[in-house]
């Protein structure tokens, strides 16, 4: 693309000086990113990687001390429920987020009446902060102000539901709040890519006879890979972070049945004022992500040259 | 005009306005922000206004575990307060070891706290390498049982003595619909519950070994599985408790849902805001009723380094006003919290008070928790007991396997 510009700009002279100084305006123009990224990017995780093998412990200071910090980690059981909750919300909330974001954009398609306002009412959870809507879902879980208690109004006495207050279920009950917050976007972001489909591709499906169905399964999804890329990381960073939802519902309870990696940083880091151990878990929260993803980069990015 | 005129005349421009206005602001991070605990901090600040400055409140909501965070990072992170709460202890130990904290020794010295702080532990816990860093402000001890005497009366069963009474008790109020032990989910509430446990019947000799010579072996012995299964007896008493922080549990024991509450005796200002009287509306068991100790922690005052001339001075003026006698009623009458120094007159203070401020005059103290062992270990042991309170399933046993590797490295 870039080598169609010249064309576009005759004036330009068609000795080319040094590649350098080619585009010169906009590589300025990027210096700064460039040391955002350098510096604060990847040398804080530099440094934050560093220091994990050290013994600091309310601040920072460099006496290394090997693995110890990571067999440490290994060794805590709130570590391990930590990481077991996330994989159970992590996965849930790709599946669900997607299916259900999916299904009611192509809901939506359908060239129904009202679409602004239940596209509205959708999207409005988005609006809403992690924080407001771990209360909001706190209170609606609560056992003595919100579900359980109103299907008890009606009558059904033996109605039992409050995850939250059940080590078993927690996560599930996070899940929930996780989900209604956050299936607008991905909803939007659907119809956004459904809108992008050329109306001929339904018209020439419909000729030939195909089911509804089918042609969003097999013609309509196949088109909109970029879209759903591009959800997948939306929905994927926002799992990993996953730490003010937890917060606001639970606070990593009951015990610590709800707790997060996300939270084990921040606690151990500020409360346990061991910043040694709080890096060494933030070390490996990195070390999960560069695990999915440079894969994943490699497959996407590395075989376009190929095709 | 030469250069140094005018510069003296800049500098007298500058320093005008600070000596003109006298009041300096001075900013006082906490986190009292329950009922009793803002009464208490208005009376602090009152008194800090009345010595020609000016208190600003920056009251943190939520437990101390969330405020601590937000003050140490505001320390090291080069934004410091003018001053700020921190409990007696090893929580600011390491910015006083790396200089962010002001020496308080010439206005020690000047008051003499040697002489009229006590218990003496109390200071040692400000002092490092024969420096003062802070001032002690109250003491407060966590051996309390809470009890309701309605939800006793209610349930048929006279208002307990001691612990292994509210235990026997504890069927009967579940037969009457009544919570018999109430405990709200913030992790320090179960953690704090398992120490009241160990020294209240364990005693204080086991209490120390285990905290602090940091005995590995009595922490994994025969004495130490009595106090387990008495934590599985408490565990099976909170089952059902449906409330996250400290006031609202102490708030089912005020309404007579809950039978009773182990918690520290701030929980006494609660009562109080509530309108209730001790002995008539709620009891209280100091030592759980079994062995009267009580653990000297509490909050102290720290003053972070500041460069600023006139700020140091309030900084002064602050620490004065807060082991001044007349504060030291004031504010802890309205905290429940029993004053640092014992040359004062506190017959204002109600029954429970009175009883604390005994036991304490008699010498029955311990050091607490927090002065013994490092945030580190604390949290650690909070994570343990938090999910051994929470999950039915983890047996004494392997709760107290995971304790014992907990003390042997804890620092």
């Amino acid at each position: 693309m870039a080598k169609s510009i010249p064309s576009a700009r005759p004036n330009i002279p068609s000795a080319r000086p040094n590649q350098l100084f080619r585009n010169l305006n906009s590589k300025i123009a990027s210096i700064p990113m460039i040391f955002v990224a350098l510096v604060i990017f990847l040398g804080g995780s530099v440094w934050t990687v560093v220091y994990s093998f050290t013994n600091s412990r309310l601040l920072p200071r460099l006496s290394f001390v090997g693995l110890d910090q990571y067999e440490r980690l290994w060794a805590s059981s709130r570590w391990i429920i930590s990481i077991q909750n996330l994989a159970i919300y992590g996965v849930l909330s790709l599946i669900f987020s997607m299916v259900i974001g999916f299904v009611l954009a192509a809901l939506m398609d359908q060239k129904i009446r009202f679409e602004n306002v239940f596209r509205t009412i959708f999207l409005y959870p988005f609006a809403l902060s992690f924080i407001v809507t771990g209360l909001v879902w706190q209170w609606l879980l609560n056992p003595e102000y919100g579900v359980q208690h109103i299907v008890r109004g009606f009558g059904w006495e033996g109605f039992v539901f409050n995850p939250l207050y059940d080590a078993d279920l927690v996560i599930y009950g996070i899940l929930i709040a996780g989900l209604w917050q956050g299936t607008g976007l991905v909803m939007c972001l659907m119809l956004a890519g459904l809108r992008g489909i050329d109306e001929d591709i339904w018209k020439a499906a419909r000729v030939d006879g195909i089911p509804m169905w089918r042609t969003y399964l097999f013609i309509v999804i196949p088109m909109m890979r970029p879209v759903f890329i591009t959800t997948l990381v939306i929905i994927g960073s926002g799992i990993v972070k996953l730490y003010d939802l937890v917060v606001a519902q639970t606070s990593g309870g009951p015990g610590n049945a709800s707790e997060v990696p996300a939270k084990y940083v921040y606690d151990y880091m500020f409360q346990a004022q061991n910043l040694g151990q709080g890096f060494a878990a933030s070390t490996m929260m990195l070390l999960t992500v560069a695990i999915i993803i440079v894969p994943w980069a490699y497959l996407e990015f590395g075989g376009r040259k190929r095709v | 005009m030469n250069i140094r005129a005018v510069a003296a005349i800049l500098a007298a421009t500058v320093a005008m306005p600070y000596a003109a206005a006298q009041a300096t602001d001075l900013e006082v991070t906490h986190w009292w922000t329950s009922g009793g605990e803002a009464a208490a901090v208005k009376e602090l600040a009152k008194a800090f206004n009345a010595t020609g400055n000016k208190w600003v409140d920056g009251a943190i909501a939520g437990s101390g575990s969330t405020a601590r965070p937000i003050m140490i990072s505001r320390i090291t992170g080069g934004d410091p307060m003018g001053a700020t709460q921190f409990n007696h202890g090893r929580q600011a130990e390491e910015l006083v070891q790396s200089g962010l904290m002001r020496d308080l020794t010439a206005v020690a010295e000047k008051g003499k706290w040697k002489d009229v702080i006590k218990p003496a532990s109390l200071l040692a816990s400000c002092t490092y390498e024969g420096k003062i860093y802070c001032a002690p402000i109250n003491i407060h001890s966590w051996q309390w049982l809470w009890l309701s005497n309605a939800a006793f009366q209610k349930a048929g069963v006279p208002v307990p003595k001691d612990w292994n009474e509210f235990v026997a008790a504890g069927p009967k109020l579940r037969e009457a619909g009544i919570q018999p032990l109430a405990l709200g989910g913030q992790a320090f509430q179960a953690n704090n519950l398992f120490d009241v446990l160990l020294i209240s019947i364990g005693g204080k000799e086991l209490f120390e070994k285990v905290y602090k010579d940091k005995d590995e072996e009595a922490a994994a012995g025969p004495e130490m599985a009595k106090i387990f299964a008495a934590a599985v007896q408490a565990r099976e008493l909170a089952k059902g408790n449906n409330v996250q922080d400290w006031n609202q549990a102490t708030n089912l024991v005020i309404t007579g849902k809950a039978g009773g509450q182990i918690m520290g005796d701030w929980a006494q200002g609660e009562f109080q805001q509530a309108g209730q009287t001790a002995g008539k509306d709620y009891s209280c068991l100091p030592g759980l009723g079994l062995n009267e100790v009580l653990t000297t922690g509490g909050d102290a005052i720290y003053f972070p380094l500041i460069k600023d001339e006139a700020k140091s001075k309030a900084q002064e003026a602050l620490a004065e006003t807060i082991v001044d006698p007349k504060v030291q009623v004031a504010f802890n009458l309205k905290k429940g919290s029993v004053p640092i120094r014992s040359d004062i007159d506190m017959s204002a203070a109600n029954d429970c008070m009175k009883k604390g401020i005994e036991i304490i005059a008699k010498g029955g103290t311990a050091t607490s928790v927090d002065q013994m062992l490092s945030a580190d270990s604390m949290k650690q042991k909070e994570d343990l007991m938090s999910e051994f309170f929470a999950k039915a399933s983890i047996t004494p046993e392997q709760a107290q396997e995971r304790f014992a590797e907990i003390i042997a490295s804890a620092d």
